[in-house]
């Protein structure tokens, strides 16, 4: 056998962590299937209620919402990725690319509060957009944003727009330049060269991003809570009034149980439903 | 190739475009830099008058301060705890077999997937089944939780990068693994382990969901208790905070480009 010198030392340590998360996560289990008691932190005997209560239409909605608002979320912000991760990997400037990178990477450290009170400005009724539509007359009244689903998406969009450029930046950055150049010289247009050899061959990047960003938005917490201002309902903000407004934990529970499973279901889907395109990529 | 063929007019669509979307990008920091000097307390666009009122309030605001110092606790615990714990584990990934290896690299992985508020409630949970309270040590343990797979990721690529004839010509010359290990393997992985402390760092500081679940009134960071002042009220002074918050911050990036190049360390740098 090889020797491995201090693979305790290693080891240990991080099982320990892990050990940590799978006894939150078995806590979140066990919870899920307890009665709730009113007016009690303690929970009663083992019962299926909480996952019949999913079914209600206020919690349904609530989660169908919430899947097609992180679709929505990961298609824009791929949209909009997409060319800031392409200029980022070919731009030959060296200044161009250091401020391309901090442009684009900066909001990824900025916490969710701060990005998210930007935004509150943003699309206030006195805010940004607003006050520029009025001054040039193509308003009298203000537009309605704060509380809606689009202002809910435009900030989600902004909050996973760095974690996808990244992803896309890191995808484009390992394609082997020569077959593009391989392409060209065979008299392929740009376009053409982009659709059939650069795209495909980005698929990798281009699916990580986008199951990224979809569980990003899934755990996004105070954009959908301050932007939507109750109006719009995702699993979090659920999760949440459960939790602090009713303490009805053993709910609550559930609810986040579903959402990991949905989680990690539309992940598998999504990789499933990418790899022909990516076999094509590998061709 | 629209960025790499002179200003074809499809370049210029290009160059335009990724304008553009750098100003979406940027708008919300600008707006909020604007409203910070604004002298009155009503959220309103443009402002009047102009002052620096609202940093002063920021700065002297208790419990932002106090936040502040709780948040530079948690950070400087999870961040160490997690570069100590992650860079083992990241050598034991990169250069042995043991039992287990895929399952625990997946566990500790998760938390990428996992929503926030999940390993918030989960914590929280298993602090009332334990009865341990909502102390530091929680919401330490779930910012190592959550930051760990950065740490684990910046290590494991500078292990990529390391030349392994180093170490091997060390020990040939009779040097004991511990040696080794002190004196070639980690001083050869210090840009790594420094960056994906910082990276650590920063992620914890700002660090939301989960420490909303886990924390109290005694343990909240800046965060928490700025999402607290939000929810109260509506003048500038979370902007003024945020100014403050998007200059530090943009500076650290700037100062880890300049020393370790933030494309290396992200991974999206050409080949």
């Amino acid at each position: 056998m090889k020797q491995r010198p201090f693979i305790g030392w290693f080891v240990s340590p991080a099982a320990l962590v892990a050990l940590g998360l799978a006894a939150a996560m078995a806590a979140i289990l066990q919870y899920s299937v307890r009665a709730y008691v009113p007016g009690s932190l303690d929970v009663g005997g083992l019962t299926l209620e909480n996952f019949t209560a999913l079914l209600r239409p206020l919690y349904a909605w609530a989660f169908w919402g919430t899947i097609l608002l992180c679709l929505l979320t990961a298609t824009f912000t791929l949209f909009l990725a997409y060319p800031v991760a392409y200029a980022l990997v070919r731009v030959r400037s060296k200044a161009l690319k250091s401020f391309i990178l901090i442009a684009s990477v900066t909001p990824l450290f900025l916490g969710e509060v701060v990005r998210t009170y930007s935004w509150m400005i943003v699309l206030g009724n006195n805010g940004f957009i607003n006050s520029v539509l009025k001054s040039l007359g193509i308003i009298d009244r203000p537009l309605q944003m704060m509380f809606t689903t689009p202002g809910v998406v435009a900030a989600l969009v902004h909050v996973t727009m760095p974690i996808m450029v990244i992803m896309l930046a890191a995808g484009l950055s390992h394609i082997d330049r020569n077959y593009e150049k391989a392409a060209e010289s065979l008299g392929a247009s740009p376009v053409r060269c982009f659709l059939t050899v650069t795209l495909p061959l980005s698929m990798p990047g281009i699916v990580a991003g986008f199951s990224t960003a979809f569980a990003w938005t899934f755990s996004a917490f105070a954009t959908p809570q301050l932007i939507g201002g109750g109006k719009v309902n995702t699993v979090s903000t659920l999760v949440y009034q459960l939790g602090f407004a009713s303490f009805n934990f053993p709910f609550a529970a559930s609810l986040s149980l579903a959402g990991l499973v949905m989680t990690f279901a539309v992940i598998a889907l999504m990789k499933r439903a990418m790899r022909p395109v990516e076999r094509l990529g590998e061709q | 190739m629209p960025f790499s063929m002179r200003k074809s007019p499809l370049a210029l669509a290009g160059i335009l475009l990724v304008a553009i979307i750098l100003g979406f990008v940027m708008l919300p920091a600008i707006v909020v830099t604007i409203t910070a000097f604004n002298d009155k307390a009503i959220l309103a666009f443009p402002p009047q008058s102009y002052s620096w009122r609202w940093f002063a309030r920021a700065l002297s605001y208790g419990d932002f301060q106090k936040g502040f110092w709780n948040g530079l606790i948690v950070t400087a615990w999870a961040s160490t705890i997690a570069l100590i714990v992650g860079s083992g584990f990241a050598l034991a990934l990169h250069r042995y077999a043991f039992s287990l290896k895929s399952t625990l690299e997946a566990v500790l992985l998760s938390p990428l997937v996992i929503p926030h508020f999940t390993i918030g409630l989960g914590l929280l949970i298993l602090s009332a089944q334990l009865t341990v309270g909502r102390g530091f040590p929680l919401v330490v343990l779930a910012h190592v939780i959550l930051v760990l797979p950065f740490v684990l990721r910046s290590v494991f690529i500078s292990l990529q990068n390391l030349d392994g004839r180093l170490e091997l010509a060390a020990s040939s010359l009779g040097a004991s693994p511990r040696r080794v290990l002190f004196t070639v393997t980690l001083p050869l992985l210090v840009p790594g382990l420094v960056s994906g402390w910082l990276f650590a760092a920063i992620l914890s500081f700002n660090e939301f969901t989960a420490t909303l679940f886990v924390s109290n009134q005694a343990t909240q960071t800046l965060p928490v208790a700025m999402y607290n002042y939000v929810r109260e009220y509506a003048d500038p002074t979370l902007a003024a905070l945020s100014v403050i918050y998007i200059v530090v911050t943009a500076l650290l990036l700037t100062l880890a480009n300049l020393f370790f190049g933030l494309g290396k360390i992200l991974n999206v740098d050409a080949h």
